[in-house]
């Protein structure tokens, strides 16, 4: 690449980052304690249902060796 | 200031109005010696209370999740071992990724070959053997009727999955779909099996029609090796993240190919990317031995999950079903278990005899499969009784 291209690649290279970094800054944000709150709140509403939280019993686990034998 | 050329002026102090020699303060006011040095001892010290007063308000803004997470309940210790091992593949595990059925899983390796199980029966169900060496792709078509993978060879390849024992499956032919200027380091299905989403060490993305083999849109914007990606939880839109050798996350829109956010606080490459189950944050492993969740709607990272004792990096991350715990495979072939919320090491997990490259909880949370450097994928899940992993 010739010196001239490079530069004139570097200034639009420039712009095209400044654009972008405008676009970023420019983004509606919440506040961290907002973000934190939602996070729990989804957390407490689904940690019922998370089998790795709350286990499974050993006769739902499909996992589990299925025994010739069983008592009912 | 030259001492000896210090003309000294005798007055009344206005401190203590004796008759000093005086050093002027400022315009208005002259104190002697003494009285200057007690006045700037009092000044420094109302700054520094000024100060401490301002750093104590500082503390109380939230810059992390696990302030707000004081009052949530502790996780009680878990106790994990592992569960169920698959052997097969002949050399070091690279990837794996699990069918919407839950059961069946897919998983490649440096050897060239990617290898169907069914994870119940621990038996494979298919088996191909890829051209090239270093499958670091692979990944399961929502249909469950195909996989993908790719590695060295620079392209992403679909093979359909027969279930016709007559058909032998590398006799079947399979698309080339996405072709890369560099390895593939990540593939994905989007919702459907007709468009695919690939990374690669060439430093971009790129979104595929399946069928064509056409480039729908291309995502540039990473100054280095792209090495991960993963795809928003369906309900929150078209947007997926990736990671990269450049330390930096990239949030982008499939549709505009533009970056909409990103990240750059890790401090090392990084090796894995995850969306928390709701899609307003995402979870990272790095080569910098810690892990970080980044919440989009803050747009900032809000938790690090780091050890002093953990030196090695992550290779793979993953959330469990209701995102309370992050499951992380690291280079010193143990598996952390973290809690997300309170950024605390919940459990570790032994069994794999070297690096763990991959992991992924089942889709409907059930178990976890971690992939390694000692050829072997295994299986974990987490007992209702007495809360075991």
């Amino acid at each position: 690449m010739s010196s001239k291209t490079a530069s004139t690649n570097n200034i639009a290279q420039a712009r095209r980052t400044v654009q972008q970094l405008r676009m970023e800054a420019s983004i509606e944000r919440i506040k961290v304690s907002k973000a934190s709150a939602d996070l729990m709140s989804y957390c407490e509403e689904h940690a019922r249902n998370d089998p790795l939280l709350m286990g499974i019993p050993t006769s739902e686990n499909p996992f589990k060796d299925k025994k010739t034998c069983t008592i009912l | 200031m030259d001492q000896t050329f210090l003309v000294n002026v005798f007055g009344s102090c206005d401190r203590c109005f004796k008759q000093r020699a005086l050093r002027p303060k400022s315009e208005q006011l002259n104190y002697c010696s003494l009285c200057a040095e007690i006045v700037k001892a009092t000044e420094g010290l109302r700054l520094s209370q000024m100060l401490s007063s301002y750093s104590q308000s500082i503390l109380c803004l939230v810059l992390a999740v696990h302030q707000v997470a004081e009052r949530v309940e502790a996780l009680g210790q878990f106790v994990m071992k592992t569960r169920r091992t698959l052997k097969g593949h002949g050399n070091k595990v690279l990837c794996m990724d699990w069918c919407k059925d839950k059961r069946r899983l897919v998983s490649s390796s440096q050897d060239g070959k990617v290898i169907v199980w069914d994870s119940f029966t621990t038996n494979k169900e298919h088996a191909v053997t890829m051209p090239c060496t270093w499958v670091m792709a692979c990944a399961y078509a929502p249909s469950g009727c195909a996989i993908a993978c790719g590695g060295l060879d620079n392209k992403c390849s679909v093979y359909p999955l027969t279930f016709d024992k007559n058909e032998n499956m590398a006799a079947k032919k399979k698309s080339s779909v996405a072709m890369h200027t560099n390895y593939l380091s990540a593939c994905s299905f989007t919702n459907s099996d007709m468009q695919i989403l690939t990374a690669s060490g060439d430093g971009t993305c790129a979104l595929w029609d399946v069928e064509s083999g056409q480039l729908l849109q291309s995502f540039h914007g990473h100054g280095a090796d792209v090495l991960c990606l993963d795809l928003a939880p369906s309900e929150t839109g078209n947007t997926f993240v990736s990671g990269g050798c450049d330390k930096k996350a990239m949030v982008w829109d499939m549709r505009s190919g533009q970056c909409v956010q990103a990240f750059e606080t890790h401090e090392s490459d990084i090796n894995s990317v995850r969306y928390y189950p709701s899609g307003d944050a995402f979870a990272s492993g790095s080569d910098d031995a810690t892990c970080r969740l980044y919440d989009l709607r803050a747009d900032r990272e809000v938790a690090i999950y780091s050890k002093e004792s953990i030196i090695f990096g992550a290779s793979s991350v993953d959330f469990s079903l209701s995102g309370r715990l992050l499951f992380a495979g690291y280079n010193d072939y143990t598996i952390n278990v973290w809690d997300v919320l309170k950024g605390s090491r919940v459990s570790i997990l032994f069994g794999h005899e070297n690096r763990v490259s991959t992991l992924r909880v089942s889709p409907d949370g059930t178990a976890f499969c971690s992939g390694s450097w000692d050829h072997t994928l295994r299986l974990g899940w987490a007992w209702a009784a007495k809360r075991e992993l």
